[in-house]
C-alpha cells in the first residue's frame, strides 16, 4: 500500500517540477526579470507538495495502526475481552493473523470476525491517506503556485528547505549516538545496582557464569573485569606493535618512494587485506598462526598454550595494517609538494625531507589512522574468540590465553538470555566501558593533535 | 611601460666580474617536451642576474637546473654542462647535498616549514652540522634573521610557528632560512610574486643588500623589478635564451626586436 502513496507523491513532485518551471518560463517570456532561475520555482513547488504528503503519511500511518487495534479490541465479545497485557498481545496476534490471511490453529469464529473488520478498516483508511494526501499535495501545490511570482524568492527560499533536510538528518545521527549511550548507560545502572562498580572496575576474578543462580545474582563477587580490561590492552598491543610500523613504513614507502605503476598495484593489494571478513583471519590465527607459535615455543623451551594472545595479536595486527597504511598514505600525500621542495632546496635528502618536514606536517592525520586502528584492535571480536580463548586470565604473558572485552560481550549475550539477570546486564557495563575508552582515546588523540599540530596551508 | 626606470643597483659592478655559473648548451626535456634548447650563459659572481621572460618559457626549469632540483622530477632529463667555479655540478661524483648547500633557493609562494620560525632557520644548519653547538646555532639563527631583515619583527617569537608569519614575512623567513647555510649563490624564482608592494620592496632591499656576498639569480616577471635590482638581464622566449646582457643595455636599447618588443609589453 505505501508503495502506491509514494508513487503518487514522485509523480506529483514530478508534475509540480514542470508546473512550477514553465509558469516561470512564462513570467519571462512576457518581459519580467525572474529573481530566481525557473528551476528554482520547480524546485519550490516540489518541496509545497511533497513536504505535507509526507508529513500526512508519516502521522497518519503511526497513528493508524494503534486506534484500529483499540479499536478492534474493543469491538470483541465481553467473553474474550484481553485481561492483561500477554493477553493483549495474544489476542492481537490472533487479529493479525487473521487479516492478513495466515491462521495457524483455530481461530475463535468471534475473534476471526474482528479480525476480518480490523483487515477491511485498514484497506478503508490506506485509502483515506491516500486520497487525503492527494489533497494535501494539492493544496500545497495551489499554495505554492499562487505565491510564484518573478520577484518571489525562490533560490532564497529553497535554499533554507535544504539547509533544514540536512540538519534534519544531521539531529538523527545524533538523537541515534545520544540514545545508544543513554540505554547503554541505563542499563549499567541496573547492573551497577546489583553488582557495586568497584568490585566490576577493580575486581580480579572474572567468571560471571557462576553467578547465574537467582539465589546469588551479584553475591558471587565473580564480576571483576580487570582480567578483560588486561587482555584486551595486551592483544591491542601486540597488535598494534605489528600494525604500527609495517602500516606507517609501508605508507611512506607507497607515498614517496614507490614508482607509480608499484603504487598503483600494491596499494589496491593493501586494501584487499580490509576487505577480508574477520571470520577468515579468526580462523588462520586459530589454526595457522596458534599452533605455529606453540612449536616455535615448544622449539624454544617454552611452555605456549594452543590460544595465545600472541597469535590472535598477530593476526589482529596484519587485519589493521590498511587502516594505518591507507590513511597515513592519504595525509603523507595530501602534505604540500612544495615543502618538500624547500627541504631539497636546502640540500636535505628524502628520508632526512620524509622524518624532519613532511611527517611532523602530517602527523595530525597520522595519529588519527592509529587511533582509527586502535579502535578497530580493541571492538574487534571474532580473532580473539578463535585465538585467544575464553578463559579470564589475569597475566601479562602474551603466551597464555586471555579474553577480551568484545569477547565476553559476545559469550554474555548469545543463546537464551535472561535480560535482567546481573549475568546478561554485565554486558552492557563492558560495553559502557569500551565506549568510554573510546570516547577517552579520541578525546587524548584530539589533545595531541592539537597541542603538535604543525599548520601548513 | 615606463622605460625610464632608474635602474640604480648596476652602477657599482665592475665590468669584468669572475664568472660563478657557466652554462653550456644545455637542454632540458621533461618526457618528450624540449623545454629548454642549448642554453648558454655566464653568471657573475656576487653580482644580481634576472631571468625575465614570458610565461612557460623555461626561466624555472633553467634556474632549478642550477641547483639540480630537476632531479626530483622523474621525467626531466638534462643535457649540456652547469660549471659552478668551473666545477661540473651534473658529475657523477658531485653530491647533490653538498651542491644544494652552495646553492640556495627561495620559491615563488613562500614555503615555511610548519615548524617553529627557530627550527625553520636551524633546518639547514642541522642537515649539514655546521653547528658545534647550541650557542652556534642560536647566533646561526639570529644572524640569518638579522641579514634578512626579519629578526625585529620576530625576536620575541622564535617558538611561534612559521606559518603565522605574514606572506612578507614568511617570504623572508625563508631567505633567511636559504643564507643560514651560508651558500655562495641564491637562486629565487619570482619571490614577490605573492607578495604586496610595501613586502615586495622589503625583499628587493634586502636583495640589493645581499648581493654583496652572494651571487643571486632571480627570476621575475616585473621589468621595474628586474631593472631595479639586477646588473645583468637575461631574456628567455619559448625555451630559448633570446639575449643577455647588462641590465641597462636590454632595458635601454636590446639588440634582439623579440626583447624589445616584450619589455614594451608588446607580448608576454
Ligand atoms: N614538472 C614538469 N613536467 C612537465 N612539464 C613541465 C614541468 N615543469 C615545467 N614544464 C614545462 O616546461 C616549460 C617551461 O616551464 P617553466 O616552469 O620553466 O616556465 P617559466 O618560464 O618558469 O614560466 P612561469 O613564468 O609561468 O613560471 C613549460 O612549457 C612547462 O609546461
Ligand atoms: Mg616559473
Amino acid at each position: 500500500m505505501a508503495w502506491i502513496y509514494f508513487l503518487v507523491v514522485a509523480v506529483f513532485a514530478v508534475l509540480g517540477f514542470y508546473a512550477g518551471r514553465s509558469r516561470a518560463h512564462a513570467f519571462r517570456e512576457n518581459g519580467h526579470n525572474l529573481h530566481s532561475l525557473p528551476g528554482y520555482h520547480g524546485y519550490f513547488v516540489i518541496l509545497a507538495i511533497i513536504v505535507p504528503m509526507l508529513v500526512l503519511f508519516a502521522i497518519w500511518s503511526t497513528a493508524e495502526t494503534r486506534l484500529l487495534e483499540t479499536q478492534a479490541l474493543h469491538s470483541l465479545p465481553a467473553a474474550f475481552q484481553p485481561t492483561d497485557d500477554l493477553s493483549r498481545a495474544t489476542r492481537l496476534r490472533e487479529i493479525h493473523n487473521v487479516a492478513s490471511g495466515q491462521t495457524f490453529g483455530e481461530v475463535p469464529p468471534e475473534v476471526r470476525s474482528v479480525g476480518e473488520a480490523f483487515a477491511h478498516n485498514l484497506t478503508l483508511s490506506h485509502w483515506a491517506k491516500l486520497v487525503l494526501g492527494m489533497a494535501f499535495g494539492a493544496f500545497g501545490y495551489l499554495w505554492a503556485t499562487r505565491r510564484l511570482s518573478p520577484h518571489f524568492r525562490a533560490r532564497n527560499t529553497v535554499e533554507r528547505a535544504v539547509k533544514l533536510i540536512l540538519l534534519a538528518c544531521s539531529i538523527v545521527a545524533v538523537l541515534t549516538t545520544v540514545g545508544i549511550v543513554f540505554s547503554v548507560l541505563f542499563e549499567t545502572f541496573r547492573f551497577f545496582a546489583r553488582v557495586p562498580w568497584w568490585e566490576f572496575l577493580f575486581g580480579f576474578q572474572w567468571s560471571p557464569q557462576t553467578a547465574i543462580r537467582a539465589d546469588q545474582v551479584g553475591s558471587s563477587g565473580a564480576f571483576g573485569a580487570v582480567p578483560l580490561f588486561v587482555g584486551t590492552t595486551l592483544i591491542m598491543v601486540i597488535a598494534m606493535c605489528v600494525a604500527g610500523p609495517i602500516g606507517l613504513f609501508s605508507a611512506i614507502y607507497m607515498a614517496e618512494y614507490a614508482s607509480p605503476r608499484v603504487r598503483s598495484i600494491a596499494k589496491p593489494v593493501l586494501e584487499v587485506l580490509a576487505g577480508v571478513p574477520t571470520v577468515v583471519f579468526g580462523f588462520f590465527a586459530a589454526l595457522t598462526v596458534a599452533p605455529l607459535i606453540r612449536s616455535a615455543g615448544e622449539a624454544l623451551g617454552l611452555d605456549v598454550a594452543s590460544e595465545s594472545a600472541l597469535a590472535a595479536g598477530l593476526v589482529m595486527g596484519v587485519m589493521i595494517i590498511p587502516f594505518v597504511s591507507s590513511l597515513s598514505d592519504d595525509v603523507i600525500n595530501a602534505v604540500p609538494q612544495s615543502l618538500r621542495d624547500g627541504s631539497y632546496g636546502m640540500g636535505a635528502t628524502k628520508s632526512e625531507t620524509i622524518k624532519k618536514v613532511v611527517l611532523p606536517a602530517a602527523l595530525p592525520g597520522i595519529v588519527s589512522a592509529f587511533m582509527l586502528a586502535i579502535s578497530r584492535a580493541v571492538g574487534e571480536t571474532m580473532i580473539v574468540v578463535m585465538a585467544a580463548g575464553l578463559s579470564a586470565n589475569l597475566t601479562f604473558n602474551p603466551l597464555e590465553a586471555v579474553t577480551t572485552v568484545t569477547v565476553q560481550i559476545k559469550t554474555l549475550l548469545t543463546g537464551d538470555q535472561e535480560f535482567d539477570s546481573a549475568k546478561t546486564l554485565s554486558a552492557f557495563a563492558l560495553g559502557f566501558v569500551l565506549f568510554f575508552f573510546t570516547l577517552a582515546m579520541n578525546f587524548v588523540a584530539l589533545q595531541v593533535v592539537r597541542r603538535y599540530r604543525e599548520q601548513y596551508d | 611601460m615606463d622605460l625610464s626606470l632608474s635602474p640604480i643597483a648596476h652602477v657599482d659592478v665592475p665590468p669584468d666580474t669572475r664568472t660563478k655559473i657557466r652554462a653550456s648548451g644545455v637542454n632540458v626535456f621533461y618526457g618528450d617536451k624540449h623545454a629548454l634548447k642549448d642554453v648558454s650563459i655566464a653568471i657573475p659572481e656576487k653580482a644580481v642576474m634576472a631571468f625575465i621572460g614570458p610565461s612557460g618559457c623555461g626561466k624555472s626549469t633553467f634556474l632549478r637546473c642550477i641547483n639540480r632540483m630537476n632531479d626530483t622530477i622523474d621525467i626531466a632529463r638534462i643535457t649540456g654542462n652547469i660549471d659552478i667555479d668551473g666545477q661540473d655540478i651534473y658529475t657523477p661524483s658531485l653530491d647533490v647535498v653538498q651542491l644544494r648547500a652552495r646553492v640556495g633557493m627561495v620559491f615563488q609562494k613562500p614555503n615555511p616549514f610548519p615548524k617553529s620560525i627557530f627550527e625553520n632557520i636551524a633546518y639547514g644548519p642541522r642537515i649539514h652540522g655546521i653547528a658545534k653547538d647550541k650557542t652556534e646555532l642560536e647566533e646561526i639563527v639570529v644572524g640569518s634573521l638579522k641579514r634578512a631583515g626579519l629578526f625585529e619583527e620576530v625576536k620575541d617569537r622564535l617558538d611561534d610557528s612559521g606559518t603565522s608569519l605574514s606572506g612578507g614575512q614568511q617570504q623572508r623567513l625563508c631567505i633567511a632560512r636559504a643564507i643560514a647555510v651560508s651558500p655562495e649563490i641564491i637562486l629565487m624564482d619570482e619571490p614577490c610574486s605573492a607578495l604586496d608592494p610595501i613586502a615586495s620592496a622589503k625583499i628587493e632591499e634586502l636583495i640589493t643588500e645581499l648581493r654583496q656576498n652572494f651571487t643571486i639569480v632571480i627570476v621575475t616577471h616585473s621589468m621595474q623589478q628586474a631593472a631595479r635590482v639586477s646588473q645583468r638581464t637575461a631574456f628567455f622566449h619559448l625555451g630559448i635564451l633570446v639575449e643577455e646582457g647588462a641590465t641597462d643595455d636590454i632595458f635601454t636599447n636590446p639588440r634582439e626586436p623579440r626583447t624589445q618588443d616584450y619589455i614594451t609589453g608588446r607580448f608576454g
